[in-house]
């Protein structure tokens, strides 16, 4: 055939990446796989993951990927941290990959991004080397989607502010020392009264218990209740009545994470099962020669690779600084629920095996099945795009 | 970090270029988009009855647009694979698929083998006037016992030692361009028990003795195209007539349907955005129960799915696109892409006349054509299922 056709060159990597990321993913292979894969069950077992692990995690530098040099941080790119995101899959556990990408990916930026010196070193530095464990809290029992009816009230006194109120699904909220905080700082406004709170969690009247969850069992999830805790102004996030905005402003990069991530998780799942397939037998044939087989992985491929072609169009338009809100809200539609789609067929091709626990398949099945709900729901993804089209 | 009315309120409309695009493939889109608009759409309905004129590759050729990425050597403009993704793309808006599938079969599927494997003689004879438009191409693989399983063809190409000539029998259906072509792209056997290597391409002129054009085959869609039965009865051509290498047809064929796949998918993906983009505005403008029906949730929500499925496919078709340009064989992402533009235009096309309600169901619309065209995306070019059997042996399955 070669004497017949034009000789291929060689594979290049899907831009925005390139030979230099290369590097930083195999190291960040090496660690997951070797230092967090091995205690997934473990730690799922324990529905916890030990706290040490961000120590762990900087040690390598990679709770600081995207932040200046000067703050602890990689002087990395968002780039840097979207391999990082890519490779927690690897993990093998959808909790661990929350919790490290709650502090990374939602409660460390609004820091970084709004906060005053004084309160990036208090809290961005430390969580950066690890030393302080970051949590954001928005949703709230009666407020998810809905985000201008969160009700937990921050009422100014002499100094500060004292917040009553609940929060919801918070991951870290066990064992945050810290929460970025969603508030309502005036009765009214709807999305003007919001303001963003940094609350200390050793403070008098915060108090957190976990929730059992459907997956992410290693994942520390919390409902936390605030009766009368004292905030100091000085830890106030941006300017008062602003918190909408801090809400929107890293939001894409939420989603958008997410979608790295889905795609990552999709592949994992599809590569271990291809490979029982191809050693797995049934009536004399491995079962992935069978054309059903072949065919549900063919079906899992187009989901894969069409799903990465949008997230990394997506992700090269944030990262050259384009308002790709509508991009970045179709790459998160297009992932999450095709990423329990595809968990699901893998769990179907692995049969019995498929169900028990001991093949991680229905371990990553339950965690995916939170990417349709977690970071905007596939519904509010699609009431976002409706409104971009003008509808 | 982006200032605060750029987050309350994203400029949606902002442009974006995609990276394999560049100013010059951005001005080739306009000239080609203001030459079908003027000049193609307009006889969409008229074309759907009478199928559309030779005159319109003649006039294509005139413009340039026939050799986009053919060398300059030839008469083509030496542009990038792109530029014929931008042709693709922008020929969606005659809102014939008819037609730009007749174009398509004439640039993609019988040019390119012709200039890859081709001799200078046949390049001069064929490829020269044929991006002139001067002459038109088509391309004959599928017979009415064999379409998926190019292996089984039965038309037999024997050689005549004597005249250093072969003898062709056979015949070939479905043949896009079939009755106004001037040269088909024949695939043959020259050893029927070789399988795979004993096919040998031809090109065999259409006005030769023996080639006959049996009958116009009526069709589900694509009605301003001609689709041809074709017979061939000891039709001769001599040995120079052949196209590559002897045995090898059908490993040159499997390369060219490469190219032909992912344009094939663009136009997919094009028509989809065109048939959305009149649905849209359909939407905003009909209104129930007191108000725009494109303002009730669950027609938006089907917008947001249907833009969301073709951005998806356009940016899988540019990525391969970019692989393909930069001279990789991507087949599993080139069938990848195929498969999935070409179901989402189905798709998009059902939904579309949904939205549309009974209007959808009328001709005037025009999107009841759009659905039957696009109907033969998953079909023409390799079906959905020998798209997922290409997919899934790729791994080793």
């Amino acid at each position: 055939v070669s004497s017949v056709l034009p000789t291929p060159s060689e594979r290049r990597l899907l831009p925005p990446f390139t030979d230099e990321h290369e590097q930083l993913r195999e190291s960040i292979r090496r660690f997951i796989v070797n230092e967090v894969a091995p205690h997934a069950q473990e730690w799922e077992d324990a529905r916890w993951f030990p706290d040490e692990l961000f120590g762990e995690f900087a040690r390598h530098g990679f709770l600081g990927l995207k932040y200046p040099t000067e703050y602890g941080g990689q002087g990395g790119d968002h780039l840097h941290e979207a391999i990082l995101c890519e490779e927690l899959v690897h993990a093998q556990s959808g909790g661990v990959g929350a919790g490290i990408g709650a502090h990374i990916n939602i409660a460390t930026p609004p820091v970084f991004k709004f906060g005053t010196e004084d309160q990036k070193q208090r809290y961005l530095v430390p969580a950066i080397a690890g030393k302080k464990i970051a949590a954001l809290g928005i949703t709230e029992p009666d407020a998810g989607s809905d985000v201008a009816s969160i009700r937990t009230l921050a009422k100014k006194v002499d100094g500060g502010y004292v917040v009553n109120g609940s929060k919801m699904f918070i991951t870290n909220g066990v064992r945050a020392d810290f929460v970025v905080m969603a508030v309502k700082t005036t009765g009214e406004g709807g999305h003007h009264g919001i303001s963003f709170l940094i609350v200390d969690t050793d403070q008098p009247g915060y108090s957190a218990s976990k929730i059992e969850k459907l997956g992410w069992h290693a994942s520390d999830t919390a409902l936390i209740s605030l009766e009368d805790v004292v905030v100091p102004e000085e830890n106030l996030l941006g300017e008062e009545n602003q918190g909408f905005y801090l809400i929107m402003a890293n939001f894409q990069w939420e989603r958008l994470i997410m979608a790295l991530g889905a795609v990552a998780a999709m592949q994992r799942c599809f590569d271990v099962t291809l490979k029982y397939a191809l050693e797995r037998k049934a009536f004399g044939r491995e079962i992935g020669h069978f054309q059903v087989i072949r065919h549900k992985f063919a079906e899992m491929a187009v989901t894969i690779e069409t799903a990465r072609a949008m997230t990394y169009h997506a992700l090269r338009l944030f990262h050259e600084g384009t308002d790709a809100v509508r991009e970045v809200t179709m790459a998160k539609l297009a992932t999450q629920r095709a990423a329990f789609d595809v968990a699901d067929e893998c769990l179907q091709i692995h049969g019995g095996n498929g169900y028990m626990v001991e093949y991680g398949i229905e371990r990553a099945a339950r965690d995916l099945r939170l990417g349709p709900i977690g970071g905007g729901t596939d519904e509010i993804m699609k009431e976002i795009l409706g409104k971009t089209m003008g509808l | 970090m982006a200032t605060t009315p750029s987050v309350l309120k994203p400029d949606h409309g902002s442009s974006r270029k995609h990276f394999i695009f560049t100013e010059e493939h951005d001005q080739l889109r306009e000239s080609i988009h203001r030459f079908v608009v003027a000049e193609l759409a307009p006889h969409a309905e008229e074309w759907e009855q009478t199928t559309f004129p030779d005159s319109v590759i003649h006039r294509m050729g005139e413009l340039g647009f026939l050799g986009l990425s053919m060398p300059e050597a030839y008469g083509g403009q030496g542009g990038d694979y792109f530029c014929n993704l931008v042709l693709a793309e922008e020929m969606s808006y005659s809102r014939c698929g008819g037609l730009t599938m007749g174009v398509a079969v004439h640039t993609d599927m019988a040019m390119p083998p012709i200039h890859l494997f081709g001799t200078e003689e046949q390049k001069q004879e064929w490829l020269v006037p044929a991006i002139k438009g001067e002459k038109i191409l088509c391309l004959g693989i599928t017979e009415p016992d064999a379409g998926s399983d190019v292996a089984g063809i039965k038309t037999r190409a024997v050689y005549d030692e004597a005249n250093d000539e072969y003898v062709i029998n056979g015949s070939k259906t479905f043949i896009t361009n079939g009755h106004r072509a001037d040269v088909i792209v024949l695939v043959t056997k020259t050893d029927p028990d070789a399988g795979h290597g004993g096919i040998t391409l031809f090109l065999v002129p259409m006005d030769l003795p023996g080639v006959i054009r049996e009958k116009k085959l009526e069709k589900l869609g694509m009605h301003a195209s001609d689709t041809a039965l074709l017979a061939f009865q000891d039709v001769r051509v001599p040995a120079s007539a052949m196209l590559g290498e002897k045995g090898k047809g059908f490993y040159h064929i499997s390369w060219e349907l490469q190219g032909e796949r992912l344009i094939g998918a663009a136009g997919s993906v094009a028509g989809a955005q065109r048939v959305f983009e009149q649905t849209l505005k359909y939407a905003q403008e009909r209104q129930a129960f007191g108000r725009p029906i494109g303002n009730f949730q669950v027609i938006r929500h089907k917008f947001a799915e249907m833009a969301t499925k073709i951005e998806t496919a356009r940016q899988m078709v540019y990525t391969t696109a970019w692989r393909f340009n930069n001279g990789e064989y991507p087949v599993r992402e080139i069938s990848i892409a195929k498969l999935y533009a070409s179901r989402i235009g189905c798709e998009v096309a059902d939904e579309a006349i949904q939205i549309h309600g009974g209007a959808g169901y009328m001709k005037e619309y025009g999107v009841e054509r759009a659905w039957r065209d696009t109907r033969l995306n998953r079909i023409g070019a390799g079906t959905d299922e020998i798209m997922l059997e290409v997919i899934g042996r790729s791994y080793g399955l």
